[in-house]
């Protein structure tokens, strides 16, 4: 058998597979906070809530009203985004004006509320849900066994972030929206709608980030502190992205699951910190981040 | 020059309040006129559901039983939050036991925070239950007269498991572990026993607490070829890796093995998900007709089947307030002189002794989760596999690394 410093090839290669799994919901997670800090200049940190928000959303559908999963995959977002509208409209708006601080302060305590809810009805350890019976069993790729349901998560994810990209680089409306964040008094001159359009970009960010929960349900355990386990490392990839590059917080996301990926297998306990270290060194040669713009 | 009188006054009014809740007059054997229990446990976090709410719940009912009333006095309970956090816990303690004149400190989950309540409750010379903390070391290393350890701890649940496994033909084993003080033991003890039963451990790897993905680990457990998966973990990691496990073909190929997992564990995986996995337990609801009726009556209250804890919170509540009705005072060194002397016999344990290491030996149980056919109603989810006789789960006297232990 091929080796590749001292890992078996296949096994190598396996990793790196599932590597690029992890790296699909930080792509995703990651593009919707670029997209909103982009435009609102907010570090939304109520991302993580509204991801679980979006896994939790799954499972009570088919709970409660037995809306399948492909239903809840379309259904889960926009309940999500409805509710990033009442966010943006009734409390971050009047933020705006004010420090960073004071929005990340109000979508933690918003992250904070939505967990603490989840916990109180749902309890700590969890609901279970199936994966759909079209993605079950599993594909023999001859280098490893790999469950459809997983190669389904990378296709979906890409798909997502590629028309993310092409709708904002590559069509009139993400023109629109380019230009309100560079200049929103310029856009509104031109009779543009620029409040209505951050409230749609915010909506449009946290749907985002349920659809990512919903794509979690059936491999994770749905619980309210799903969220909170994953978010630092989505704000690290971020951070390493360049805050507010769309392309740059897609690339970076996949990149650091595979390294990520092969951390554990060539040495497993630094796995949760190698993301933080790539963060310390980029900040460190690139502080804008290895795809933003120095402003 | 006002300021500075409040100040004065308030100081000796405290003082004044301190001296009143000394115990030791004459006429009063219960301090206060009134025994307070207090618990502080794990009530928001990873661990709520196989204590939190439910443990309180299962302690007022011990205090119900009594009618509220032991010794002629009245039965208060105080609860608290420590957040999974030791130094919450500690001051916890503390302040319950300086200004709340507390008589009883029953500690939840979380080792650490237990670890921490211990040398508290030891300094200020109050009797403290420890029920859902599995570290060995707080009748061991860290043991004091003041400490009993209840329920189950790390060196029990492997025994039971690792022993078992392996005379069921389970020999090889790989461990994965979560990358803590209480993974490392839990996976040493294990390993021992295990090796003990003349298995072998193929290796293990080491995972960071709190991940989501397992995929990766799993893999490698996988290509190690061993027969026996033990999970030295607990909580969601366990969830999350059984989870990934069965996506993955492993339990296919390995027979797991849970070395620290409830019942809320199983019911939040699914019978589907977790058949034929062996863990071990120090009680099941459904184990004897006497568990059943008190299990229907928390049922009842808290719409789920208790957890071995939970049982367990109302055991030791309930043993204490025997001792104090029996001595007629609250005296710390009277009452816990009363609990080892004598046995525990209630619906949770049979002929439960507390050795003077604080350690309460009882039987421990193996247990296989059933197949979903097997199983005929909600919560039934356990065959008994195996009785291990306390004597044999828990650590021998004679090995004790207790200091109070007369060898």
């Amino acid at each position: 058998m091929t080796d590749l410093f001292g890992i078996p090839l296949p096994a190598l290669l396996s990793q790196l597979l599932l590597g690029l799994v992890n790296g699909s919901f930080y792509a995703m997670l990651s593009l919707g906070l670029a997209v909103i800090f982009g435009l609102l200049n907010i570090i939304n940190f109520a991302h993580g809530a509204l991801y679980m928000m979006g896994a939790f959303l799954a499972w009570m559908g088919l709970e409660y009203l037995g809306l399948n999963y492909w239903v809840m995959l379309l259904l889960a977002p926009l309940v999500v985004g409805v509710l990033g509208i009442f966010i943006e409209r009734l409390l971050l708006q009047w933020l705006y004006k004010l420090d960073h601080i004071y929005s990340l302060l109000l979508t933690f305590g918003i992250t904070l509320v939505l967990e603490g809810i989840f916990r109180s009805f749902y309890g700590s350890s969890g609901q279970q849900y199936a994966v759909p019976d079209a993605l079950q069993g599993a594909t023999n790729l001859g280098f490893m066994v790999l469950p459809n349901y997983r190669a389904w998560v990378v296709v979906a994810s890409i798909t997502v972030c590629l028309a993310v990209w092409a709708l904002i680089e590559k069509t009139s409306l993400g023109a629109t929206l380019r230009a309100g964040t560079e200049n929103p008094k310029l856009v509104q001159a031109f009779g543009i709608n620029v409040p209505r359009m951050i409230t749609l970009t915010y909506a449009g960010g946290v749907a985002l980030a349920a659809f990512a929960g919903v794509l979690a349900a059936p491999i994770l355990q749905v619980t309210a502190l799903m969220g909170s386990n994953l978010i630092i490392v989505v704000f690290a990839v971020v951070v390493i992205g360049g805050m507010g590059s769309i392309l740059g917080s897609i690339l970076t996301g996949l990149g650091l699951g595979v390294i990520e990926g092969l951390t554990k297998v060539f040495y497993p306990e630094a796995s949760s910190t190698v993301v933080f270290v790539v963060m310390a060194i980029v900040l460190l040669v690139r502080p804008a981040g290895l795809f933003g713009k120095e402003k | 020059m006002t300021h500075t009188f409040k100040r004065l006054a308030l100081a000796s009014l405290t003082l004044c309040a301190a001296t009143a809740g000394l115990p030791g007059t004459a006429q009063a054997q219960i301090s206060g006129d009134v025994v307070k229990i207090g618990f502080i446990t794990d009530m928001s976090s990873v661990y709520a559901d196989i204590d939190g709410a439910g443990g309180v719940e299962a302690i007022r009912m011990a205090i119900a039983d009594m009618k509220g009333m032991v010794a002629g006095k009245k039965i208060e309970l105080i609860y608290a939050d420590h957040q999974n956090k030791a130094d919450v816990a500690a001051n916890k303690a503390r302040e319950w036991i300086d200004t709340q004149g507390l008589d009883l400190l029953i500690g939840g989950t979380n080792s650490g925070a237990s670890l921490a309540m211990a040398k508290i409750a030891a300094e200020k010379k109050k009797p403290f239950m420890v029920i859902g903390a599995g570290s060995a070391r707080l009748t061991n290393e860290d043991c004091t007269p003041y400490t009993i350890h209840y329920a189950y701890d790390t060196v029990a649940l492997a025994n039971g498991t690792g022993n078992a496994v392996v005379k069921s033909g389970g020999k090889s084993w790989y461990f994965l572990t979560a990358d803590y003080a209480f993974g490392a033991s839990l996976q040493a003890d294990t390993a021992t026993a295990v090796q003990k039963a003349g298995g072998t451990v193929v290796g293990s790897v080491k995972h960071p607490l709190n991940a989501s993905d397992f995929s990766s680990f799993l893999l490698q457990a996988q290509g190690s070829k061993a027969q026996v998966l033990g999970l030295a973990n607990a909580g969601g990691d366990t969830i999350n890796a059984i989870k990934a496990a069965n996506e993955f073909g492993v339990t296919k190929t390995m027979k797991m093995a849970g070395l620290l997992m409830f019942i809320n564990d199983i019911h939040s995986l699914g019978l589907k998900t977790t058949e034929g996995m062996y863990l071990t337990d120090s009680w099941y609801w459904n184990q004897t007709p006497e568990a059943r009726t008190w299990s229907r009556r928390f049922y009842e209250k808290m719409k789920r089947m208790p957890s071995s804890l939970q049982a367990a919170d109302y055991s030791a509540a309930m043993h204490y307030l025997k001792a104090v009705e029996a001595t007629k005072t609250d005296d710390a060194d009277k009452v816990i002189a009363q609990m080892k002397t004598n046995k525990v016999n209630d619906f949770y344990a049979k002929n439960g002794e507390i050795g003077p290491d604080g350690r309460h030996r009882h039987d421990m149980f193996l247990m296989q989760v059933k197949s979903q056919k097997e199983s005929t109603e909600p919560w039934d989810y356990y065959n008994l596999v195996q009785t291990i006789p306390g004597i044999e789960a828990f650590t021998k006297l004679a090995d004790s690394k207790c200091s109070l232990v007369k060898k």
